[in-house]
């Protein structure tokens, strides 16, 4: 593994109520979340391949974590997302290079689909910074159920060299999700989209 | 005495490989089980509380079985563990106090003959407040390299009528633990102490 993982951890929400209502079945949320060292930290690099081929190693393996943190079969999965945090000596294009050349390839053979574009999103930040990791669905991204976001937090990351990546993944959209738009029956599932 | 109304479960689990020194080659696990339940007090003072505690074993016992999962599965791989809880705007430190026998004795339960007390902490907070939950030997609370804490907390909870419950349990010591003290190796077992 070329990622000097230095740990992981895993975050698994289950909903019952929402506003005083059931919510059945629970909605259930995973997200997995590695902090690793930043090997380009404290300077400037110009060729980042390095960084995503560590993308590429922890599309799989956290999204192997958060499947199996949720509990259920991988083609349960409905929809995801992923983030990733820079400690203050990295530059926020290590987020970018680790998130969007590579990471997706190894989320979508795990899940076995996802036509969509993988939400994402990105910052720098010192330890505990919060990141808002977007939900979309994994095969088409206008089904507006299932518009979300998860938040996690690692209390002692990123130190100053290193970064945080998540990989967020759901086996439903909101708890009560009431605001019309496409609905996960109506999906074609051909464009990503719709 | 009413029922618990659950709204929400949230697990985390970390796994610390290392912390700058050596990589352990086992690394230390750390896990949380929270719930987040309606608070029957909230609003008002009742003088007549206790018969609460009763009420939340069975969700103390839920948890510490889930914790245990989380872990491996395998109770004689916990080594720590703590417990906290956090309660809403509308309730006073007393409801949280109600969360020690049944916290506590679930997880005694769980594991076995556990003979040290549980460590513990509380605060009234609003929904994002963090707690530290500290951890010592489930055997001798006096095994110095076993002195740790995890920090919890839930974006969303708790709402002003809510407790936020937590139970925490460790599978070993801090990752570089090295500042002397009663090891594990050495306790006695008699007291919960040493």
């Amino acid at each position: 593994m070329k990622a000097r993982i230095r740990k992981l951890v895993t975050f698994v929400e289950e909903t019952r109520t929402e506003m005083g209502r059931t919510v059945d079945p629970p909605t259930l949320r995973a997200a997995a979340v590695a902090v690793i060292e930043n090997p380009c930290a404290g300077k400037y690099v110009e060729d980042l391949a390095a960084l995503m081929t560590i993308g590429e190693e922890l599309g799989e393996l956290l999204t192997r974590r958060a499947v199996a943190a949720l509990g259920m079969p991988a083609t349960s999965v409905e929809s995801y997302g992923k983030a990733a945090a820079v400690g203050e000596n990295g530059e926020i294009e290590h987020a970018a290079a680790i998130l969007h050349p590579k990471l997706g390839a190894p989320v979508r053979r795990v899940l076995g689909k996802g036509a969509a574009l993988i939400p994402s999103s990105k910052k720098r930040g010192g330890m505990g910074v919060v990141l808002d990791i977007p939900l979309g669905h994994k095969d088409a991204a206008f089904v507006r159920s299932h518009f979300d976001g998860m938040e996690v937090r690692v209390n002692d990351a990123p130190r100053a060299n290193e970064i945080v990546v998540a990989v967020a993944v759901t086996d439903s959209g909101r708890p009560l999700a009431r605001v019309g738009g496409l609905t996960k029956d109506q999906i074609k599932g051909e464009d990503g989209l719709r | 005495m009413p029922e618990v109304q659950l709204r929400k479960k949230f697990t985390a689990v970390e796994e610390i490989f290392h912390e700058g020194g050596p990589v352990s080659s086992v690394p230390l696990r750390r896990a949380a089980s929270l719930a987040v339940i309606h608070n029957p007090f909230a609003g008002k003072y009742v003088e007549d509380i206790a018969g609460f505690m009763d009420d939340l074993k069975p969700l103390g016992l839920e948890m510490a079985r889930a914790l245990v999962a989380a872990l491996g599965g395998d109770g004689k791989t916990v080594e720590g563990y703590g417990k906290g809880a956090i309660v809403g705007a509308a309730g006073e430190l007393e409801h949280g106090a109600l969360w020690h026998v049944p916290g506590g004795y679930a997880m005694r339960e769980v594991l076995g003959d556990a003979k040290a007390i549980v460590a513990s902490t509380k605060k009234v907070g609003g929904p994002g407040t963090r707690l530290d939950v500290p951890i010592t030997h489930i055997n001798a609370s006096y095994v110095r390299s076993h002195f740790d804490s995890m920090e919890i907390g839930l974006a969303d909870a708790p709402r002003a009528d809510e407790i936020l419950l937590a139970l925490v349990m460790t599978t070993g010591p801090r990752v570089h633990a090295r500042v002397g003290g009663l090891r594990a190796s050495e306790i006695k077992g008699e007291d919960g102490l040493r």
